[in-house]
């Protein structure tokens, strides 16, 4: 397009159609290519506000197996609709190629720009360059794996029952939060090799699992030895993988299961740890994208005056001691922080060459893409947060310990007191231990087949009041005893809870 | 970029999911809709309702930190703090001391789970625990019929409902109303020539000018349509309900001591039965409630079901009350009246042969239907007895012992099968 010939400007009034948005797309597009914004191609999905709810009651995702707790979760987002008490559905976008974003038709014009320039080119680039998500997920994949598990799930509701497939998925979904390898990179997911290699797995896996049963003589030579072994032999964080591998009493088909959930727990897992990242990056580039049509003279006065106040809405962030204060809000946190690279990147006090040597003053574009592509949350606070936003935000930090009456303001925002906010506010983000640390210690091959974990406890913080509930669960897909273990600072261990389980199968001792 | 109309997929994606969680949670909502019950009019079975569940049945257990150990946080919005203040530990856990809460991700609080009951999905609830047969649950959940009636005229419609009679009058009117001006000029430019063909004979300039004007405006009236689009008349067709007759439905308790709360709630589960199984078949019905100690007095719903008096009991009294009020108001054949009468069964030992004398004479010829449970878990009491001498002279009578409300619906059994038949 030449830049001297004069654009005529976008629609606009409130009504949407399809060319509108078509050209809306269009303009977006263009601008977020002169940005060099990288993304996959994008689908867009005109959907009605039921529709959303569907959506968002199946966490997001177009298809997904069918279980109660996604209409627990319908019913609640209806009633929150039906009172008006959330802007529903912003936006949904889905981490797949071509990237699907939904736009609600109830929204207005201008909301359907916003939420093109928010999801289809902010979130779309996100998912598509971030590490996270470049090593956990597959675009390519996703929905075709959906799809496989929805029809096997279905599949053995017609054949076990929906009873028995229920009570399997709601131990399973009361484990999804262990159910990832944070550390260990997985493989990739494909529909084809999927349902080719499905089949083999559950003969092979059956095979695998009687390792828990061999009473073959052979081994009795050396019990002396292998009673000190344990099994596993390095401890397993994902519980998940490990019921699934080794739970001595699972069908093959149960065993799938687990694994669907396992992997469907994997793909969002990126999502999780790249809260503040990613929606502070989407919500950057929507601010960035349409402030540049407009400065093009393409946009109307009123256009801005809907999409700045459902902008400022979502970056608002309440003090610590409002009503509706509900932690720090990421959409706020993450679009200050990307603000603020770019100011360093620009305009560099001599604070800031202090702080960030190596951003103050470099192309902003490059380093917005470094930063994007090779960091999560945890490392990103830690790694860019700066004194500047602490102020902005007056943040504090505040240490609560059981042993003391009172609780202690440990850092402000002040000099001596920005490190330890950052490493406060960086550790909050990280899943490591804002949930508990539980793993796979050990299996009672020659004794009673009991498992037990362990808890490495995180600041001497106790589990919550539904471990028990979970404990069962786990027995459940264990079928035998299942023990947890706390393991103090120190390095001592306690038994904290016993689900005592004894199952036999029919015909054996 | 594409875009893709979603709109007309289909809908309801996650009705599955909605009945699953309404299967899982069936006992939960069974109460509710229990409770419910009591609070409802037993005329008021059109409406879905509003349930609600505590939201820690609901919830899906994860491995999560309790409160206690060591919690750093982060807060925004510092407006008084230096480091190394000490503050007083928040009641109730307020901004210092719950980090384990915020990792949930539903930020509802500890309210309870509220949501909407479709009218079906109540009435299946309220049907289970009647122990209702299926083919019964689907008529009596059916929403009455409707037949089509004449209305009247519209002034639209499809040219096969177009009533010509109407219609031409229509235009006929419209004729006269356009051309009256015209017309009325009309005579007076006949008058005027005829004076004129008196004084100036037919040569003259002035006859043939008028004749002229005279001309045109009879063209004028012919101009005007004959029928034109507005005086189309069509026959106008609406929806009525098909069960054009009346009902009358008595419902009868004692509220003697001896019936407690929980009998009462069974008895109303009783009547409302009988109340959507007339609603069904009848367009129109009257409830009148009776409720009796040792003397009866007709009330309305309201204190029927939550007085409460005590004292003995003497049963004739209602049925005597019945009997005048069915005299008074609703003879004449335009009525059919259904009779429900809940008691625990304890009577005056006199008064039962009298209340079969009543029954039997003066009431059960009038009744299409006489419905009498006694809710009780003990012996059958005398009246029971009593009761029992009629079963076999009256097809119209039916008598049930129960327990409880799963119970109730073989009273009815007669009833249903006469009319689904």
């Amino acid at each position: 397009m030449k830049r001297t010939e004069k654009k005529k400007p976008l629609p606009g009034g409130s009504e949407w159609s399809f060319e509108s948005i078509e050209r809306y797309h269009t303009e977006i597009a263009r601008v977020a290519a002169q940005y060099g914004l990288d993304t996959y191609p994008v689908q867009i999905e005109v959907i009605t506000a039921e529709q959303m709810m569907d959506a968002y009651a199946s966490v997001g995702m177009p298809v997904n197996y069918h279980h109660w707790s996604f209409g627990k979760q319908f019913l609640a987002t209806e009633k929150g609709y039906r009172r008006g008490q959330m802007g529903l559905a912003y936006e949904i976008v889905i981490n797949s190629n071509p990237c699907i974003a939904y736009l609600m038709e109830e929204n207005t014009l201008p909301m359907q720009g916003l939420v093109i320039a928010h999801a289809a080119y902010g979130h779309n680039s996100f998912f598509k360059g971030n590490y996270m998500f470049r090593t956990w997920t597959n675009a390519d994949a996703i929905i075709d794996y959906l799809i496989f598990a929805r029809n096997y799930i279905a599949h053995c509701e017609q054949r076990y029952g929906e009873e028995e497939v229920e009570l399997l998925l709601d131990s399973c979904h009361a484990l999804m939060n262990l159910g990832v390898d944070r550390y260990k990179r997985p493989p990739k997911l494909s529909l084809a090799k999927e349902k080719l290699r499905q089949q083999e797995r559950e003969e092979y896996l059956q095979t695998q699992v009687n390792d828990l049963w061999r009473t073959l003589p052979a081994h009795d030579t050396h019990s002396s030895a292998a009673v000190e072994r344990r099994f596993p032999d390095e401890p397993e964080e994902n519980l998940l993988y490990f019921i699934e591998k080794n739970a001595p009493l699972l069908e093959p088909w149960q065993r799938e299961i687990v694994r669907i959930v396992r992997k469907i727990a994997q793909y969002f897992f990126p999502q999780r740890q790249t809260q503040v990242m990613n929606e502070g990056w989407a919500t950057y580039w929507h601010y960035t994208l349409l402030n540049t049509l407009y400065d093009e003279g393409l946009l109307a006065d009123s256009f801005m005056l809907e999409f700045l106040q459902s902008h400022t809405n979502v970056v608002y962030q309440p003090p610590y001691n409002t009503r509706w204060y509900n932690g720090i809000n990421p959409y706020a946190l993450g679009f200050a922080m990307w603000q603020d690279i770019r100011r360093i990147c620009e305009s560099p006090t001599e604070e800031d060459r202090r702080w960030f040597p190596e951003v103050a003053g470099s192309d902003w574009r490059e380093t917005f893409d470094f930063a994007m592509k090779n960091f999560k949350d945890e490392s990103f606070v830690a790694q860019y947060l700066s004194p500047k936003v602490m102020r902005d935000f007056r943040m504090f930090a505040v240490l609560d310990d059981d042993r003391e009456d009172k609780l202690k303001v440990s850092a402000i925002h002040d000099d001596s007191g920005f490190r330890r906010v950052r490493e406060v506010l960086s550790e909050h983000y990280n899943l490591g231990s804002r949930e508990p640390n539980i793993q796979v210690w050990n299996v009672d091959l020659r004794g009673d087949r009991s498992l037990t974990l362990r808890l490495q406890e995180y600041r001497r913080r106790p589990l919550g009041d539904s471990t028990e509930e979970v404990m069962k669960h786990i027995a459940r897909l264990w079928g035998f005893t299942v023990r947890l273990e706390a393991v103090d600072e120190d390095g001592d261990v306690d038994l904290i809870h016993e689900t005592r389980l004894e199952k036999r199968r029919n015909g054996e001792r | 970029m594409r875009i893709i109309d979603r709109r007309f997929d289909s809908k309801n994606k996650s009705a599955v999911n909605r009945q699953r969680f309404m299967r899982r949670f069936k006992q939960q909502i069974r109460r509710a809709v229990s409770d419910a019950i009591q609070g409802r009019s037993i005329r008021d079975l059109n409406n879905g309702e509003k349930i609600s569940i505590p939201t820690r049945d609901l919830s899906e257990p994860h491995f999560q930190h309790g409160r206690g150990g060591e919690w750093e946080q982060v807060f925004p919005g510092n407006d008084q703090f230096s480091g190394g203040d000490l503050i007083n530990r928040p009641m109730g856990g307020g901004a210092g001391g719950s980090g384990g809460g915020k990792a949930s991700n539903e930020g509802e609080g500890e309210d309870d789970f509220v949501f909407q009951l479709s009218r079906e999905e109540f009435l299946d609830v309220f049907f289970d625990d009647l122990a209702l047969p299926n083919l019964v649950r689907t008529q009596l959940a059916r929403i009455t019929d409707y037949k089509t009636q004449r209305a009247g005229f519209t002034s639209d419609g499809v040219p096969a409902n177009i009533n010509i009679v109407r219609s031409m009058r229509g235009a006929l009117g419209r004729r006269l109303a356009v051309g009256s001006p015209y017309n009325s000029r009309l005579r007076e430019l006949h008058k005027e020539l005829e004076a004129l063909l008196k004084e100036q004979g037919e040569d003259s300039d002035e006859v043939r000018a008028l004749r002229e004007e005279m001309g045109k405006l009879r063209a004028k009236i012919e101009r005007i349509p004959f029928i034109d689009s507005f005086d189309l008349r069509y026959n106008n067709r609406i929806k009525v309900p098909r069960p054009t007759t009346q009902a009358v439905m008595f419902c009868v308790m004692d509220v003697s001591g001896s019936m407690d709360e929980e009998k009462k709630a069974t008895a109303k589960r009783f009547f409302m039965l009988l109340y959507l199984f007339l609603n069904r078949s009848y367009e129109h019905i009257e409830v009148v409630f009776i409720r009796h100690h040792t003397v009866a007095k007709e009330v309305d719903e309201d204190e029927f079901f939550h007085s409460r008096e005590s004292g003995g009991t003497v049963v004739s009294s209602a049925l005597n009350l019945m009997r005048d009020v069915i005299h008074q108001r609703y003879t004449g054949g335009e009525w059919n009246i259904y009779g429900a009468q809940a008691s625990d069964g304890d009577n005056w030992d006199n008064d039962s042969p009298i209340c079969r004398e009543v029954l039997s004479e003066a009431i059960l010829p009038w009744c299409q239907y006489f419905a009498y449970i006694e809710i009780t878990p003990g012996e059958p009491q005398n009246l029971w007895r009593e009761y029992e001498k009629l079963q076999g002279a009256h097809t119209n009578f039916a008598l049930q012992r129960i327990e409880e409300p799963a119970d109730i619906y073989p009273v009815f059994r007669e009833l249903f099968k006469k009319n689904l038949a």
